[in-house]
């Protein structure tokens, strides 16, 4: 665990009498792609919102690099952020801003790059997800719902982030779509040497972007391993999510009307 | 069940609330109005909240102005002063009808539409993307609406005052057969600077009010289309109750004797 570049270790996050994340403990080496699966609501995104300073851990390590940064605030928080970049399930562009804006936002906000020289970069980061120049001018609301993951990614590129973060970043895409988002992300981690966490349900996404591969539960980790031995995991609960069956150890909770 | 119980609660949950309105007002002036300041999005929002009110404040201000003119006319008919008329417009304008209307109108106008913004921002994950984009919501966001709000109301009101005394100029002249030159003179004899400034420091904290209640209830939003909904509700009608109690304060401050 001690040569991770992302290490967590005994995370914990509650809110009210809910347990939402029971001690995680994960480690990703630098230059890896870790993908988190599991089951709605067992903890992925509150664990990617602590990571990232959104919400706040009651208790647990977060280190990036060796630097422990679960007490950082102000400017040095910000510096932090720098070191990021994240694709959003909904994309979360901006619908005031054009495209070429949202893309080029951690450049002139967090960066103070002029805006001609963001610009350009920008539509260079566009036509690595395959956009033209044509879209930097449209807003977000013009755009498919495959277009605006395609901005998503390209914003979270923009500024050569050394760790990205995806979530879920094929939900609601048909199966083409998501596969040349997937084949996007791939070239784009490879092209920047980034560390990366994606959280899917996607089983499908989740072998084509991953090195490891980590499943979350009930606000633990209970498997973390080689993508390409998950199928021989052993582990009841990784098989009963990979093969999507209704029963096993597993329980969904569904409330009753 | 103890009758009192409900009103214990209410008391309670509002006791919460003005704390809640407190931190938000704590974080809002300490980050959102530190250095650095987003100059574009100040602007934008003073044309937003400034230029774009400026046709339903002049419109109300000048059927106000109207109206006030023809009841003053009637009442002070009934023991022969309606000299009067002139100068009671325009000081009921200037000290409170320009201010309470204007700030309503806003209120309504603008709050609503702060809310429902944020709102938006809120559950479709862009507030959380500026962070991740190292931009500080609160600067980004609040304070640009806090300090047009602030500049803005006042000139509004400004504009609104002398569209108000117009519209009584008009219907005095026209309808109550004033002579055009005593009228000007009687109101200009009459008004004085501490009743346009007064007007003036009133319409700056109705500004306050406004984009603060708009930006906490955006801000706060959860559960989609509803939450936004409601939070755009809660914003006009706290705003405006609170313009109204301040107005009280404001009056009592400003013009005891």
């Amino acid at each position: 665990m001690a040569d991770g570049h992302i290490i967590l270790q005994d995370l914990r996050k509650s809110f009210n009498s809910k347990h939402v994340l029971n001690g995680i403990n994960l480690s990703v080496p630098k230059g890896h792609s870790l993908v988190v699966i599991g089951g709605s609501g067992t903890g992925k995104s509150v664990m990617l919102k602590c990571i990232l300073g959104i919400l706040h851990a009651d208790s647990g390590s977060i280190q990036i690099g060796g630097e422990e940064i679960t007490g950082l605030k102000g400017k040095a928080r910000d510096e932090f952020l720098r070191r990021f970049g994240m694709l959003f399930q909904g994309g979360a562009l901006f619908d005031s801003l054009p495209v070429w804006e949202n893309v080029a936002f951690g450049l002139t906000h967090g960066r103070n790059v002029p805006r001609a020289k963001a610009k350009d970069i920008a539509i260079e980061k566009l036509s690595q997800v395959g956009l033209t120049a044509e879209v930097a001018k449209l807003y977000p609301a013009e755009l498919s719902g495959g277009m605006q993951k395609r901005v998503g990614l390209a914003r979270a590129i923009a500024a050569d982030p050394e760790i990205i973060f995806f979530d879920e970043p094929t939900t609601g895409l048909d199966p083409i779509m998501a596969d040349i988002i997937n084949k996007l992300i791939v070239d784009c981690v490879k092209r920047l040497g980034a560390t990366t966490i994606s959280i899917t349900h996607d089983m499908a996404s989740a072998r084509k972007i991953a090195d490891d591969i980590a499943m979350i539960h009930k606000g633990e980790i209970i498997w973390q391993g080689p993508a390409k031995t998950i199928d021989y995991s052993d582990n009841p609960y990784v098989d009963q999510f990979i093969h999507g069956r209704g029963t096993g150890p597993i329980q969904m909770e569904v409330l009753k009307a | 069940m103890n009758p009192f119980q409900p009103i214990g609660r209410a008391v309670l949950a509002l006791l919460a609330e003005i704390g809640r309105v407190a931190l938000f007002l704590k974080d809002g002036l300490a980050q959102g109005l530190s250095p650095t300041y987003y100059i574009r999005q100040i602007l934008e929002q003073m044309w937003r909240i400034g230029y774009n009110s400026l046709p339903v404040v002049g419109l109300t201000a000048f059927f106000t102005g109207g109206a006030l003119a023809l009841q003053i006319y009637l009442g002070s008919s009934r023991f022969n002063a309606e000299g009067l008329v002139a100068s009671i417009v325009a000081l009921g304008i200037t000290r409170e009808l320009g201010p309470v209307l204007a700030g309503l109108m806003v209120a309504g106008r603008v709050g609503a539409s702060i809310a429902a913004e944020l709102g938006t921002m809120r559950v479709t994950e862009q507030i959380d993307a500026l962070v991740t984009l190292s931009t500080n919501p609160f600067k980004y966001l609040v304070g640009p609406r806090l300090i047009a709000a602030v500049v803005t109301l006042p000139i509004l009101v400004a504009i609104g005052d002398t569209i108000g005394i117009m519209g009584g100029y008009i219907v005095g002249t026209r309808s109550l057969g004033f002579n055009s030159y005593a009228y000007i003179k009687n109101t200009a004899d009459f008004l004085e600077v501490d009743d346009v400034t007064s007007g003036l420091i009133k319409a700056a904290v109705f500004g306050f009010i406004i984009a603060v209640m708009g930006c906490y209830h955006g801000f706060n939003s959860k559960g989609g289309a509803q939450g936004v909904g409601r939070a755009t509700t809660n914003a006009v009608v706290s705003a405006a109750i609170l313009i109204l109690a301040a107005n009280f304060a404001l009056t009592n401050l400003l013009f005891s004797e």
